[in-house]
């Protein structure tokens, strides 16, 4: 086991310092990852008002009730993080273990439900642009530009959320072998505060892409 | 230890709360309000990021310069949006590429702009 | 073994704690890591110089000297690619950077020593993608990528490029991220904001720079790869979308680029002005604030490259308007740095030479920047000689100058050795004739029409581009002189002592070169910085 001074780096005095230091650390790589996700964006922006029909007709051909059970998942997901990051500053490791592989789970059913339910079904009906697409109705090569930022957008996510994954089975493995404790919990908040960050940049995607323009 | 420890049952509100605007914005999508879809799912995605933002990522105990961090992201992204989309909705004449483009396909010319 | 070095027991450094390429690679101290940067931005520089030699050798001749145009486009896209991402943009930052922020901050390491490991590493991978695309038969979008030319057109190794240049984009994110926490929460007790060297300052704008703005040319060099790849078309008129939107988030992270390439050149600025004025900096909120507001600023005015290329002409007035207002605070840098100098008891050393090169190529090259920034003259000259003068003016007078100048000034703390002043100052002056031989008669040429990236040109260009060559093989010297002798005075120089330039600042405090955890004992800072006065005052009374 692990004293809290042997958690201390010995670039830093204490454990305040470098908690404040990792904290911000990791804020400061979710700043970036808001610029990265946000350049997209800004195209996603640019063009949904440049061709806004053809963006609804896309968005109308994408199933908003799989897209909201996924977002009640990784909800779901998030509040496990949440409860596992509580459950380390208690120094509960059998607790956080099992939220631990709660959030794994749910990540699962996340990646599942978008990776069959969802694109290959896509791929299916010829709407993913540069592979496999029939889409044949007015405005083919604007709706085409929909589904290309369908696709780039929910592509980052999910490739954030198999990073996390494989994130959390190295966390599950450490918190087995009991390398976390009321003192020592630092890595398993930061991996917190980068799951949430998944999540929130899904409930922006949610609407913007699933739910453009009125389904009636 | 500076970090505060908040109780269980705080997530599991915000966890319920989360749950009831999804179900809000997902319904709403089903009622026209012309181009207020978009704006009112918007305003409920960013009330919904700013739960998780608060209690789940622990801002609400952080240190101010946390915010900043937030604020200056958030910043900065408005500022590169805005100013791109003021690039492509103040531009008064057709560029010789976008008109070709018209005439091939005459459905655009109606939905730009 | 003689006899003196058995009686003096070798003081331990962290250059020689440790020994063997495993010491080096799998190191975790800022000092080496500044040291596998230094060692492979000069090999990256050493490549892009020989691609402007062989364009200006090319360019001796209208018709073409000895590449076809083709392999031209080559070799202004390598040296456009490498001098950006793999010299200017680490230069001063990784290297200097590494090296001096921690113990300008009486630290011991950075924050967070392995993330600045790996950030090296991650360097050199998107290096040797770039250097795959070259040795594979090159790419030649030039440095820019403008779609659809790159995306659709171009059968070059655009992909191995672009990834090269996406992966060495996480090298600068994860150093502008170490270095701001390690501003935040590292500083010695009693260094409050105030009392921070400006070489902090300026690295802490630039870091900003580097976060906020690297990871959107990530992002645009991946929809580039995508577009390229799928052949779908985010960018691409004939498929539905728009290659203004690719410039637009281009140059939104390669405006700031050029702030973080020469920002780090302003703190060494205010570092070596004060130190060879022996003054105190004139306006020190002024100059502290002023890298902040460039960094700011400097978000806001990416649409001047874009004003002839179909954007609005409304964006392209605010645009303008904004790129105006930048120029201020590089003003206020500039104006302070010659108050120092008034009245100061100026002595002209190698590093002072480079600075006070810097401020006249920097204000020439600021200058020509306003030219640019007004809407109708820039229809003018845009994409002509006159823009590539104008940015070599900023980033070789600015920001090579700043780092060559950083380099002479820090080097005794890096090696523990002083090298032979004679020669440096040689190679000082060499550098700034070489310099303006190279690059005013392109203002002219480009004044007159001269377009960029060609090949060929009208046979009324030659005495002007001649000259211009004449100018580079001058340079080119003037930048080899300093590897041989930095090199021999690393193994042969006199010890240099703590303090050889009797400098203010925490880094000076300590033995040359530093111990592994640079400091005995964690220092305590009780004063300004710059506290040249008391320094004369303990030269007289001593």
């Amino acid at each position: 086991m692990h004293n809290s001074e042997s958690a201390v780096y010995e670039q830093f005095d204490d454990r305040t310092q470098q908690h404040e230091a990792s904290n911000l650390g990791m804020w400061i790589f979710l700043a970036t990852e808001i610029m990265f996700f946000g350049g997209v964006f800004t195209g996603y922006t640019v063009y949904r008002n440049l061709f806004m029909t053809a963006f609804e007709a896309g968005s109308h051909l994408l199933n908003a009730r799989i897209g909201a059970l996924n977002t009640v998942v990784l909800i779901g997901s998030s509040l496990t993080m949440a409860l596992a990051v509580h459950a380390a500053q208690l120094g509960k490791r059998k607790l956080l273990m099992i939220f631990i592989v709660s959030t794994m789970c749910l990540g699962g059913v996340f990646l599942y439900i978008k990776f069959v339910l969802e694109w290959l079904h896509e791929y299916h009906d010829g709407l993913a642009p540069g592979l496999h697409w029939t889409y044949a109705g007015p405005q083919s090569g604007h709706v085409a530009l929909f589904f290309v930022f369908y696709f780039i957008l929910t592509g980052i996510h999910a490739t954030h959320m198999i990073v996390g994954e494989g994130i959390m089975a190295v966390l599950l493995y450490m918190a087995w072998r009991g390398r976390f404790s009321k003192e020592r919990y630092n890595p398993i908040e930061m991996f917190g505060l980068y799951w949430h960050f998944v999540d929130i940049v899904w409930i922006f995607l949610f609407p913007l892409l699933y739910l453009l323009g009125a389904h009636f | 230890m500076a970090e505060h420890i908040a109780p269980r049952k705080l997530y599991i509100f915000v966890f319920l709360g989360l749950l009831v605007m999804t179900v809000l914005t997902w319904q709403i999508a089903y009622i026209d309000l012309g181009k207020w879809n978009t704006v009112v799912a918007l305003i409920i995605a960013i009330f919904k990021a700013s739960l998780v933002v608060t209690f789940f990522m622990h801002l609400r105990w952080s240190h101010s310069m946390i915010r900043l961090v937030l604020f200056a992201a958030i910043f900065w992204l408005a500022i590169m949006i805005t100013l791109t989309v003021g690039d492509f909705f103040s531009r008064s004449n057709e560029q010789p590429w976008q008109a070709s483009y018209t005439v091939s396909q005459p459905m655009v010319s109606s939905v730009k702009r | 073994m003689s006899s003196s070095e058995v009686a003096i027991t070798p003081r331990v450094h962290y250059l020689n704690v440790d020994y063997g390429i495993k010491s080096w690679l799998l190191t975790t101290d800022h000092k080496r890591i500044a040291w596998m940067y230094l060692m492979s931005i000069t090999f990256f520089f050493a490549i892009g110089g020989v691609a402007a030699t062989l364009m200006r050798l090319n360019l001796v001749e209208p018709q073409g000297l000895l590449v076809e145009p083709e392999t031209y486009n080559k070799l202004f896209s390598t040296h456009g690619i490498v001098m950006v991402f793999f010299f200017l943009v680490p230069s001063i930052p990784a290297v200097l950077g590494n090296f001096l922020i921690p113990m300008m901050l009486g630290a011991r390491d950075v924050a967070f020593p392995r993330l600045n490991l790996l950030s090296w590493y991650v360097f050199m991978t998107g290096g040797s993608f770039v250097l795959y695309a070259l040795i594979a038969g090159g790419v030649d979008t030039g440095w820019t990528f403008y779609t659809p030319l790159s995306s659709m057109y171009l059968n070059t190794h655009v992909m191995a490029a672009a990834s090269g240049i996406f992966i060495a984009g996480f090298s600068s994110i994860l150093t502008g991220l170490n270095f701001v926490v390690t501003i935040h929460k590292m500083r010695a007790p009693g260094l409050t904001w105030f009392r921070l060297p400006l070489f902090i300052w300026a690295m802490y704008a630039s870091s900003i720079i580097f976060i906020i703005a690297t990871p959107v040319i990530a992002i645009s060099l991946a929809l580039i790869v995508i577009e390229r790849f799928f052949h779908v078309g985010i960018f691409d008129p004939a498929l539905g979308g728009d290659p203004i939107l690719f410039q637009h988030l281009f140059w939104f992270y390669s405006h700031p680029a050029v702030y973080v390439m020469i920002l780090p050149s302003m703190g060494v600025m205010s570092e070596l002005v004060t130190a060879f004025s022996r003054k105190k900096i004139f306006g020190y909120h002024f100059v502290a604030f002023s890298s902040v507001a460039i960094a700011a600023i400097g978000f806001l005015v990416w649409g001047h490259h874009m004003f002839v290329s179909g954007q609005s002409i409304y964006a392209g007035l605010v645009f303008s308007a904004l790129s105006f207002a930048v120029a201020i605070p590089s003003a206020v840098k500039v104006f302070n740095w010659t108050a120092t100098l008034y009245k100061g008891s100026i002595s002209y050393e190698a590093p002072m030479l480079y600075a006070l090169g810097f401020i006249g190529l920097f204000t020439i090259g600021g200058l020509t920047g306003l030219y640019l920034a007004a809407t109708a003259l820039d229809q003018h000259v845009h994409a002509t000689y006159f823009v590539i003068a104008h940015f070599h003016y900023i980033m070789v007078g600015g920001a090579v100058m700043g780092y060559m100048g950083g380099i002479h000034f820090w080097w005794p703390k890096m090696t523990g050795r002083l090298y032979p002043d004679g020669w440096a100052r040689v190679a000082a002056i060499i550098i700034f004739v070489g310099f303006n031989l190279t690059f005013f008669p392109q203002f002219i040429l480009g004044y007159l029409g001269m377009p960029r990236r060609y090949a060929v040109y009208p046979p009324e260009f030659q005495t002007l581009n001649v000259i211009s060559t004449a100018g580079a093989s001058i340079l080119g010297l003037g930048y080899i002189i300093p590897l041989i002798y930095l090199a021999w005075s690393a193994r042969y120089g006199a010890p240099a002592g703590p303090n050889p330039w009797k400098a203010t600042g925490l880094e000076w405090t300590t033995s040359s070169p530093p111990p592994t955890h640079n400091f005995e004992e964690t220092p305590v800072v009780t004063e300004e910085p710059y506290g040249y006065d008391r320094i004369a005052e303990e030269i007289q009374v001593a």
